[in-house]
């Protein structure tokens, strides 16, 4: 059974932008992927308590303990512009 | 028509762990841009968070002093977020089982107790620093922007509130008291001007009597207890003004401009389902046991609203308890009142010359050069009548220098009084010797004239004698 999706919003909320045809292909991936969770989402499961993390595991801390940074210039030497010790990115909030 | 304001507050606190939420890079204000970073709060690919056990119970600390219910199952969710200040493309913070649901706090702004209802507390990261370029500091004509990720990742509680707030007055108030738990608690340094408290409000307005809500504005960038109080007012005074028009709200997101003192839209608001919540794969749930949440709770400080009714029943005034809890300085009183100092006498000295001596500094409580024990001990000499209050401001600036101790400062300055009979004696006789006039109107019964022969005498020993041994002498002298 096909499932609905609106595929421009998907693909606007992650700020993508694709081609028609990119669209429709992805469209058909997301729907097998849909098809699977809604199998997924008829089994019985009332008594069974909703799970955030498939490892029975519970509490992975650490202290809180300063450790060793990266070197700046190391890590500015990454990215595709600086600006003084800064990085440099195209303007945002600009929707 | 009249409205009633419906607010909610959602204030973002910045924890002063040594480390990051997720990673072990420091957390130190104001340092070089971009040095303290790491695969973590760089977002790059594989690099995987562990959180930071203290942020976690200092969430749970904040919670049961607002009275929350603290989950025993508690998970961490990822909220899609596209801005570069957070490289990952989204923010690790909580969805649907934050740490702490439901608590109150109670709060006066003057006009009476009210009960603020606290919907959740949750534990999530802070985002990196962005300086937007050109555009004549407009962000939406930007040209660009410079990002500083050294805040990226820190550990960041936000704490929300129900709609239960009826002004700006009472936000203020709100606002107020939350600074003032969280200076007691020891999380945070909460210092609004350097972004380690944040507000957020939405505001909306119904007609008197009503209980459905209307449209709500959520409004931003609200930087100090002034700015929160000035921004709601000015948000309820447009919306009033458009509903009186027969205008709509539009739902949105308002940036306060403090210096034009009003509210322009920003950024169109997102449903909270387009953030995609999902739980954090790279992170296992936290589970919390009831023994560690009872030791946190007994491990709590006094809180402000308690410390405050205490104070006040030593015989300090309500307005100056108040002010001691929210700037930090209960502790220093405590302190001086532990040390024998009258507990009016000091109140008095912390809320006035000590919080104008931190104004005029912009130090922090922490930064005193002077404790609890010294002000004891300036109150004392001033109740001993060893220092004229006029000399103890002189020596209060001298000790808050550095410059020793309140005695040590007092006899270094020639500051300590003189109560010594035999060394004033001299001066009264010299000074009834050269007023014959007055000593004789006085003795007819002008009573005023007692005050003048006190001054002569005072000025006779520089402002040094003790100005009631003085007037106790010439009554005497005088035969009154």
């Amino acid at each position: 059974m096909p499932i609905d999706i609106d595929i421009t919003k998907v693909a606007r909320l992650a700020r993508i932008g694709l081609t028609a045809e990119e669209l429709a292909h992805y469209e058909e991936q997301l729907q097998v992927i849909l098809e699977h969770a809604a199998r997924v989402q008829a089994l019985p499961t009332e008594g069974v308590a909703p799970t955030a993390h498939p490892l029975p595991m519970v509490n992975a801390f650490r202290p809180d303990e300063v450790e060793q940074t990266l070197d700046r210039e190391e890590v500015l030497s990454q990215a595709p512009d600086r600006e003084g010790p800064y990085f440099r990115v195209p303007p945002f909030l600009d929707e | 028509m009249s409205y009633e304001a419906v607010i909610g507050i959602e204030t973002h606190v910045e924890l002063q762990t040594a480390s990051k939420m997720f990673c072990g890079c420091p957390t130190d204000f104001g340092a070089e841009p971009n040095t303290n970073v790491c695969p973590v709060c760089l977002g790059l690919p594989g690099a995987l968070p562990v959180p930071n056990e203290r942020a976690i119970e200092w969430t749970v600390a904040l919670g049961i002093a607002l009275g929350c219910e603290i989950s025993q199952h508690s998970v961490f969710h990822r909220k899609n977020y596209f801005y570069a200040d957070l490289p990952k493309n989204y923010q690790i913070s909580q969805f649907d089982l934050p740490l702490c649901v439901g608590g109150h706090l109670e709060v006066d702004p003057g006009s009476g107790v009210r009960r603020v209802g606290i919907t959740r507390v949750h534990l999530e990261e802070d985002t990196g620093k962005s300086t937007h370029l050109g555009g004549g500091g407009r962000i939406h004509d930007a040209e660009g922007a410079l990002i500083d990720f050294n805040r990226s990742g820190i550990p960041l509680l936000e704490v929300v509130t129900e709609p239960d707030i009826r002004s700006p007055e009472e936000a203020r108030a709100y606002a107020q008291e939350l600074r003032a738990i969280v200076l007691a608690l020891g999380i945070s340094d909460a210092r609004l001007e350097e972004g380690s408290l944040r507000f957020d409000a939405n505001v909306s307005l119904r007609p008197e009597g009503a209980d459905e809500l209307g449209i709500k504005v959520e409004v931003k960038n609200m930087n100090s207890l002034r700015s929160l109080q000035r921004a709601l007012a000015f948000e309820i005074e447009r919306q009033t003004a458009l509903l009186d028009k027969g205008e709509a709200i539009d739902q949105e997101t308002r940036h306060w401009d403090e210096e034009a003192g009003r509210t322009e839209p920003g950024r169109s608001k997102e449903e909270s389902s387009d953030y995609r919540y999902f739980p954090e794969p790279d992170l296992v749930p936290i589970q919390t046991n009831p023994e560690a949440v009872e030791r946190i709770r007994g491990a709590l400080p006094e809180l402000p609203a308690l410390r405050r009714a205490r104070h006040i029943a030593l015989g300090v005034e309500p307005a100056a308890a108040a002010t001691m809890a929210s700037a930090g300085l209960a502790a220093m009183f405590d302190d001086a009142v532990s040390a024998g100092a009258d507990p009016r006498a000091a109140a008095n000295w912390v809320t006035g010359e000590i919080t104008a001596h931190l104004n005029r500094t912009g130090d922090d409580p922490s930064d005193l050069v002077m404790d609890g024990r010294g002000l004891a001990e300036l109150v004392g000499m001033i109740g001993g009548g060893e220092l004229s209050s006029t000399a103890a401001k002189e020596v209060l600036i001298g000790v808050l220098a550095g410059e020793g101790s309140p005695r040590e400062v007092a006899a270094a300055k020639d500051l300590m009084q003189i109560s010594d009979e035999s060394a004033i004696v001299s001066e009264v006789d010299a000074v009834i010797e050269t007023h014959p006039d007055e000593v004789a109107r006085m003795k007819d019964g002008d009573e005023r004239l007692a005050g003048f022969l006190v001054g002569q005498v005072m000025k006779a020993t520089g402002g040094r004698a003790d100005p009631r041994l003085v007037d106790r002498l010439i009554r005497e002298r005088v035969g009154l």
